[in-house]
Formats: structure tokens, C-alpha cells, sequence
């Protein structure tokens, strides 16, 4: 393992080499080209947030032919405490550029990016100044929109459920777009609302969700990232036992977590692994302009719902509708 | 006398070269080079001067974290509300800190004080439920943790002011943090709050061993009944006990809120420094020395932690390693019970010197 990576090391070192050699200086600096992310608490198989760039990274290598642990790699984080040592390793290893996975990474990019000037960073839903800084959002509220419609669609109780990982404005684009979509298909649809105060807490989650089943809803949305497993545990408990129960999963396609008993009627996809891949793309193509705010919405295709086998026809058409117009502009979602 | 102490620092070094041999194997059986594994370790804690600031900067809270967590253990209490005494004294700090504008001499310790207090205020609730009611402090104090959690982020957001998750930032009149010691360290996080939290490892030993409160707490560790018949109040020393104890804890939060962060975000789960106080505790035998000595360890084991990763070893292991230190300190500590119980005669009379010491 370590042979065949000292083997390759030197291969690449003579090949750079040789191109130096042949006066082609900016070919030789992108053959070492390296971006990295810090995942927060999470980790990369969160089955959410971290795992989708994560993900997004691996598409980035697939496509440009680099390996993980030479082109692209990743640290975790077991505490907040460990965000900027990480980040700090990374631009000190000398990545070219480093993501920060997640809003709660904003202080900690904005100082170490002011330390290393040379390096790029990227944040991902949160927006940090600095001229090597590059922030990427995301119109939650579009997608969580055609969720709303789906919930409102599919629930007989009309009575459908939200919880959320914290109160935050992330989060609170999810829930504003959520109610908007449901009341434009029931104006008396009824709409509890949850905070689950924890993004990795699947126990928290069950106890959450089992409350709102309990009071009669019958579809869950969730943005509460690990959390949001428990949800679909209680639902799958639920539907064995032979209720009629929904979860809509969030930030990827969750359809997976709700097998065998099928209870993902849909997922609103953050496309985080779009997002990062385009960065990551255009950081190696030396178009990263960094200093700016990158907002991915329905019609950037950053946000959208998974076209479900569970969902109906009916519902499919409406959801359809529903987004020609939020990309035309037709329809504009609340953000609070 | 001198086997006691040759045993009291035999231990936890035994203790932690199994756990190291442990995780070593838990490297191997995961398929991964446990040489470079450690190396990594190694070099994510000594290997550049930006490592060494950062191993610093975490010991602070834990030397703080420990220190309170062996306080109530001198007087038999076992405190596992640290971690809410952490985040009130964190929250108090940080309120001191941006909402008043005063010179750095009173501004600074006077956002210690209150950190300090709002612990002891915390960790009273249980002493005084301990001392009054006889409810176990082992429960009280660990539902304390889950109210400071809840209450804290209500606080933040209510009445502090959230933008970002987080508060603003303390004034620099009442931070601990050091241009010098952050440059010396090439931009790492270390403040000054290492220097304060070695200086309360003096306090520790200073109340504990050379005052007559600190000579009555631990004969009230020692056995209750016996320092209640001596004329002790066991319920004020309980509750003393447990009030200095979250004094620690308090601090170990403005370490937090003054250093390392300089303000406070809204907390999802527990920071974990409470809890790896108790674990500082326990390696470090609850002596001041020791603790000191086992926060250096946990807080060089975590920053090294994140090294690992480099050559995919996951930070896990390192909770491993410590888990695995954790219980060879405790059943080390089991044997030596047992050697006791067998030693009759002459152990005895050790006891009840140790108690009069």
C-alpha cells in the first residue's frame, strides 16, 4: 500500500517533471491540482448532507481522471472544535481548494481563509466574504415547494407533519416552501411543525415522529439530516404494522433509507454533489473567481424532487406543473 | 505509603500503553498501517508549531473539565453535570463579554467570574437536592445537562442574538485570546486560558490539601459518617463540594466562549468536553498534577486524531484508544482493591492514617 504509493508518487513527480521540463508550466500545475472538504459532525456516510458532496467530489475525480487521496480527499470532524484545525491541515497540505460542509463552518473559513491567501475555499450553505471564498446556497424553499404539493396530495388525514434540525434560516427556507406548497393545493391542510434541535440524533427523530403519526399525520417531511433516520424507522414500524405512512426524505434521494416497507413517498434533492462537483470543475479549470455567492435553485438545477415510483400520476403531472412555473418565475415560494 | 504511590502513577501509564497496544490491533484488524498511523498521530501532535498551539488550546477546557469532575470526587460525588456547567459558564462569559465595554482588567475577569458563578449556580441545583432530599447526583446532574442544553440555545436566540448560528464576538477587552502565543504557533487558536487553567490546578490542590474547608470535604469523601461524627456538616460540604466542582466547569466554558471560539453558536449536541472531564478525571487518579498530565494526553489524542485521517484512518479510533485507557484505569484501580482487601491488617491502619493525614 505504501510501496505502490511512493510507486506513483515518483511517477507523478517525474512526469511533472518532464513537462516542466518542456516549458509547459501551466499544464504542470494543475497535474497536482487537489481539492478536499472538512465534513462536519455528520460524516461522509450521513446518508444526507456530507455524503452528497461527498459524493460530488468522487463525480468531480470520476470525470477528471484523479484518484482519491491524490486529486480529491476529505477529513472528518468529531467536534466543532476540530473544523478549523481540519480546514487548517488541509490548506497547509496544500490543497488548491477546500470546501467547509455546511453553514456552521463560517466562522472558521472566514479565518483560516485569511490566513492562507493562496487557497481557495468554498462554504456550502452559508454565504462567508473574502476575496479566496466562494459560497454556495440553495433555494430550498423551490424544492421543498413541490414537496408541499406532494404531502398535500397524498395524505387522507389532511394533516401532514415538518421536522426540522434546527431553527435556522436553511432550514426555514425548507419549512416556508413546505407549507406554501401544501396550502396551494389545501388552504386547510394542517401543518405541525417540529424542531428536532439536532442534526445527528436519529433517537430524537423516532420520538419526534412517533408524536406526529400519533396525532393523525400521515406524511412527514424532514430536514434534520441524521436525525431525519429515525423518522423513517418509526415509519417503517409503522407501515408493518399496517399504517398508511409517508416520510418525504431531504438533500438526497432517500428512497433507500425507506426500504423494504417503501415508505419514501418522495426526496427533495439538494444537489450539495452538483454544486461541489461545478466548483471543484471550475477551481481545476482556474475559473473559480472566489469572493462570490453561488445560489442554486430549481432553475439551476440545484434543488428538485425525485420523480418517485411511489408518487401517482396525478401527483407527478401537478408536481410537474408546479415546477415549469417556479422556473419561470410564475410562482415564487416564500423564504420565511 | 510508598507502594500506594508507586501504584497511583503505575496505572494509568500501564493503562495507557495497553490502550495504545489496543487500538494497535484494532489498526491491523481494520486493515490499516498502524506505524502510519502513529506516526500521523505523532506528528498531528508535535509535528509543527500550528499542532502543538492547538493540542494546548484543547487542554485548557479539559484541564478545567477534570479538575471539576475530581473536586466532587475528593468529597465521593460523582459530578457528570460538567457538561451543563460548561455550557452555562460558556453562555455567561460570552454575554459578559460583548455586552459591556470595560478596560481589559475588569472586563476579563469579571466574564471569568460570572462564568465561574453561573457553573456553581448550576451545579448547586443538584448538591443542594443531594444534601436536602438525598436524590442521587448522578441523575440529577446528568438531567441538568439536557436543561442547560435546551435553555442555552433558547437564551442565545431569545434574549443574546443569533445571526449565523452564532453570537457576535466577545470584545477584545474581555478575551483571552494572545496575538503572541497565535503567532508563535503559526495562526493555532492557543489563548491565554492555559495559563489560568494551570493556575487553577494550583487553586485545586491549594483548598483541597492546605485549608480546613478543603481538609473537611475530603473527610466527607472520605466517610460520611464519620465526618458527621467528627462535627462536619456532610449536607453544606455536599453542596460546597458540588458548587466548587461547577466553578471548574464554568471556567471550562469561558475557555470556550473567551478562547478558543470567541462566542458562542447554537449547540445541536453536547460539546463532549464535560464528558472527557470525566475520563481526565479518572486517568489523572483526581490529583492536580495528574489531571493536568491526563488533559494533555486526551486533548494531544484528539488533535492527533484528525491526522489519522490522513492515511484513512477514521478519528474514531481514537475515541477508541481513550475508551479502552478508561477501562484499564478502572479495573487497574479494581485490582488494587482487591490487593487491598487482602492486605488486612496493616491496610487498616494505612486507612485511617490516610483519613487524619
Amino acid at each position: 500500500m505504501m510501496k505502490n504509493k511512493m510507486v506513483l508518487f515518483s511517477a507523478l513527480a517525474v512526469s511533472t517533471a518532464g513537462l516542466a521540463a518542456c516549458g509547459d508550466g501551466g499544464e504542470k500545475k494543475n497535474e497536482g491540482f487537489s481539492v478536499a472538504m472538512v465534513a462536519d459532525k455528520g460524516g461522509i456516510d450521513d446518508k444526507s448532507f456530507n455524503q452528497s458532496a461527498w459524493e460530488g467530489l468522487k463525480a468531480y475525480g470520476e470525470k477528471e481522471g484523479v484518484k482519491e487521496g491524490e486529486g480529491y480527499s476529505y477529513l472528518q470532524s468529531k467536534a466543532q472544535q476540530d473544523y478549523q484545525p481540519n480546514l487548517s491541515r488541509l490548506a497547509r497540505g496544500g490543497a488548491d481548494l477546500v470546501f467547509g460542509i455546511g453553514n456552521t463552518f463560517n466562522e472558521d473559513i472566514k479565518t483560516v481563509s485569511s490566513q492562507f491567501k493562496d487557497t481557495q475555499f468554498a462554504i456550502v450553505d452559508n454565504v462567508v466574504e473574502g476575496e479566496n471564498v466562494t459560497s454556495i446556497t440553495f433555494k430550498e424553499n423551490e424544492g421543498a415547494y413541490l414537496a408541499g404539493i406532494a404531502a398535500a396530495m397524498q395524505t387522507k388525514s389532511d394533516h401532514v407533519g415538518f421536522i426540522g434540525g434546527m431553527q435556522m434560516d436553511v432550514i426555514e427556507r425548507f419549512r416556508a416552501g413546505f407549507i406554501a406548497g401544501a396550502k396551494s393545493i389545501n388552504p386547510d391542510i394542517q401543518v405541525d411543525v417540529q424542531f428536532a434541535e439536532d442534526f445527528a440524533a436519529p433517537e430524537k427523530g423516532q420520538a419526534i415522529a412517533a408524536g406526529m403519526y400519533g396525532k393523525g399525520a400521515d406524511v412527514i417531511f424532514h430536514a434534520a439530516g441524521g436525525t431525519g433516520n429515525g423518522i423513517f424507522t418509526e415509519a417503517k414500524n409503522r407501515k408493518k404494522n399496517g399504517e398508511d405512512v409517508y416520510v418525504i426524505g431531504v438533500d438526497r434521494d432517500q428512497t433507500e433509507e425507506g426500504m423494504p416497507e417503501g415508505v419514501t413517498l418522495t426526496s427533495v434533492v439538494k444537489r450539495v454533489d452538483r454544486a461541489v462537483a461545478d466548483v471543484a470543475g471550475k477551481a481545476k479549470a482556474g475559473e473559480l473567481k472566489g469572493g462570490e455567492t453561488l445560489r442554486y435553485g430549481m432553475k439551476e438545477d440545484g434543488v428538485d424532487v425525485v420523480s418517485s415510483d411511489m408518487l401517482s400520476d396525478e401527483i407527478r403531472n401537478e408536481l410537474k406543473k408546479a415546477k415549469e412555473d417556479v422556473i419561470s418565475g410564475k410562482i415564487s415560494v416564500p423564504e420565511r | 505509603m510508598k507502594l500506594e504511590r508507586f501504584y497511583g502513577i503505575l496505572i494509568p501509564i500501564l493503562s495507557i500503553i495497553l490502550g495504545i497496544a489496543v487500538g494497535a490491533i484494532v489498526m491491523i484488524a481494520g486493515g490499516y498501517d498502524a506505524g502510519e498511523g502513529f506516526y500521523q498521530l505523532y506528528y498531528g501532535i508535535f509535528g509543527e508549531p500550528y499542532s502543538i498551539g492547538e493540542t494546548l488550546r484543547a487542554t485548557a477546557p479539559l484541564i478545567f473539565a477534570g479538575l471539576a469532575v475530581a473536586f466532587a470526587f475528593r468529597t465521593g460525588l460523582f459530578n457528570i453535570g460538567v457538561e451543563g456547567q460548561v455550557l452555562v459558564g460558556w453562555m455567561v462569559a460570552v454575554w459578559i463579554g460583548i455586552s459591556f465595554d470595560l478596560p481589559t482588567a475588569i472586563h476579563l475577569p469579571l466574564a471569568l467570574i460570572g462564568a465561574g458563578l453561573a457553573g456553581a449556580l448550576w451545579a448547586a441545583v443538584p448538591g443542594v437536592l443531594k444534601a436536602v432530599f438525598h436524590v442521587h447526583e448522578v441523575i440529577t446532574s446528568i438531567m441538568m445537562n439536557y436543561i442547560a442544553l435546551y435553555l442555552t440555545n433558547d437564551i442565545l436566540r431569545r434574549y443574546i442574538g443569533i445571526t449565523n448560528e452564532r453570537t457576535e464576538t466577545v470584545k477584545e477587552s474581555a478575551s483571552l485570546a494572545s496575538t503572541f502565543l497565535s503567532e508563535l504557533t503559526d495562526f493555532s487558536r492557543l489563548h491565554n486560558g492555559i495559563f489560568v487553567a494551570v493556575l487553577a490546578a494550583a487553586v485545586f490542590w491549594f483548598i483541597l490539601w492546605k485549608t480546613t474547608l478543603g481538609y473537611e470535604l475530603r473527610a466527607v469523601g472520605f466517610n460520611k459518617s464519620a465526618a458527621e461524627y467528627a462535627g462536619m456538616s456532610v449536607k453544606r460540604n455536599i453542596v460546597l463540594s458540588f458548587v466548587i466542582s461547577g466553578v471548574f466547569a464554568g471556567l471550562a466554558g469561558a475557555m470556550e466562549g473567551l478562547g478558543t471560539f470567541q462566542n458562542m453558536t447554537l449547540n445541536a449536541s453536547f460539546t463532549g468536553v464535560g464528558f472527557d472531564g470525566i475520563a481526565v478525571a479518572l486517568l489523572g487518579a483526581n490529583n492536580p498534577i495528574g489531571v493536568v498530565l491526563a488533559a494533555l494526553l486526551f486533548a494531544g489524542l484528539n488533535i492527533g486524531g484528525l491526522s489519522m485521517q490522513q492515511v484513512g484512518i477514521p478519528p474514531e479510533l481514537i475515541k477508541i484508544i481513550i475508551a479502552f485507557i478508561i477501562i484499564f484505569v478502572a479495573s487497574g484501580y479494581a485490582i488494587r482493591l482487591v490487593i487491598d482487601r487482602f492486605t488486612t491488617k496493616k491496610d487498616m491502619a494505612k486507612t485511617s492514617k490516610g483519613a487524619g493525614k
